[in-house]
């Protein structure tokens, strides 16, 4: 089973890449980008094979390793 | 009075730490990250600088997992002192001993040079052998040491007096101008600024060495 975790900054919390990442394209003529945020995307190969506990491992492990729930929030899904 | 300073693959300023409590008249032990118990008797556990695990992740998150780790964690929670510097401020804080957490620089760039400080709380373990208000220098090297928190934190951290240095002038935007911060008991600091490379005047300045000289005599009086 194939997990993909989901991983970006909370909303409130400034992403200055994000902000960086938005005045390059600005400046490559690429107008209307309102706002870009920035993250990070995690693929797990994973041993278990049933959808419910495999969840619940990979949310574990999201809350001690993965984000950092203190800025960052993540979102689970199974490929 | 021994103090323990912890390696991890890509510490780099363990040495100079480990120096540093040396030269304050500590008893230094090294540890391995892959340890799972810090020696008997230590009073104050050092997490130095560096790139622990290239930063891999985010800054400090996977140190914070070593087998070391839960070692620190039982240390402070019994009342242990722990100073945590640049990197090792990023761990102590990915580790939870501290609230808040450390940011990519709002400039985006790595800055490497000597800032000035205020000491923002002479009531510390840390900071005790500094004037209230103190300006100091210490050099700084991170690209990562925004300090971020809730408003709700940040007043807390406020109102508990538990910001230990400001920045003079802010260089990565980190919030209330925070150069280093107490947990609730005072016992652990962590922060970016490097005082163990300013404690000889050899290297050009001894403005930190008032941080290892207020640990001992923290410790000579308790």
């Amino acid at each position: 089973m194939k997990a993909r975790v989901t991983v970006m900054l909370k909303a409130g919390v400034l992403d200055v890449q994000g902000e960086a990442v938005r005045h390059a394209l600005g400046s490559l003529g690429f107008a209307g980008v309102n706002g870009v945020r920035q993250g990070k995307v995690i693929e797990l190969d994973l041993a278990e094979t049933d959808a419910a506990k495999a969840r619940a491992a990979v949310t574990a492990m999201c809350d001690k390793l993965l984000a950092n729930v203190v800025i960052e929030s993540y979102q689970i899904e199974f490929v | 009075m021994k103090a323990a300073v912890i390696t991890f693959p890509g510490s780099n300023c363990d040495r100079d730490l480990a120096v540093a409590f040396a030269h304050a008249g500590f008893d230094v032990l090294r540890v391995w990250h892959k340890d799972t118990a810090l020696p008997a008797g230590v009073d104050v556990v050092g997490v130095p600088g560096g790139f622990s695990f290239g930063d891999y992740l985010r800054c400090g998150a996977i140190a914070a997992q070593s087998p070391i780790a839960s070692a620190v964690r039982q240390h402070a929670g019994k009342g242990g002192y722990v100073l945590g510097i640049c990197n090792g401020f990023q761990v102590i804080t990915e580790m939870g001993l501290l609230p808040g957490a450390l940011m990519r620089n709002a400039g985006l760039k790595f800055i490497c040079k000597s800032v000035d400080l205020i000491v923002a709380s002479a009531a510390s373990p840390f900071t005790s052998a500094y004037g209230q208000g103190q300006r100091i220098a210490l050099p700084i090297a991170h690209h990562d040491g925004n300090y971020t928190i809730d408003a709700e934190g940040l007043a807390r951290l406020q109102a508990e007096d538990r910001i230990a240095l400001r920045y003079a002038a802010n260089p990565n935007g980190s919030m209330g101008d925070i150069a280093g911060v107490l947990s609730e008991n005072r016992r652990v600091l962590g922060m970016m600024p490097h005082p163990e490379r300013a404690v000889d005047v050899a290297i050009g300045s001894t403005d930190g060495a008032g941080v290892f000289a207020s640990i001992l005599g923290e410790m000579a009086l308790a």
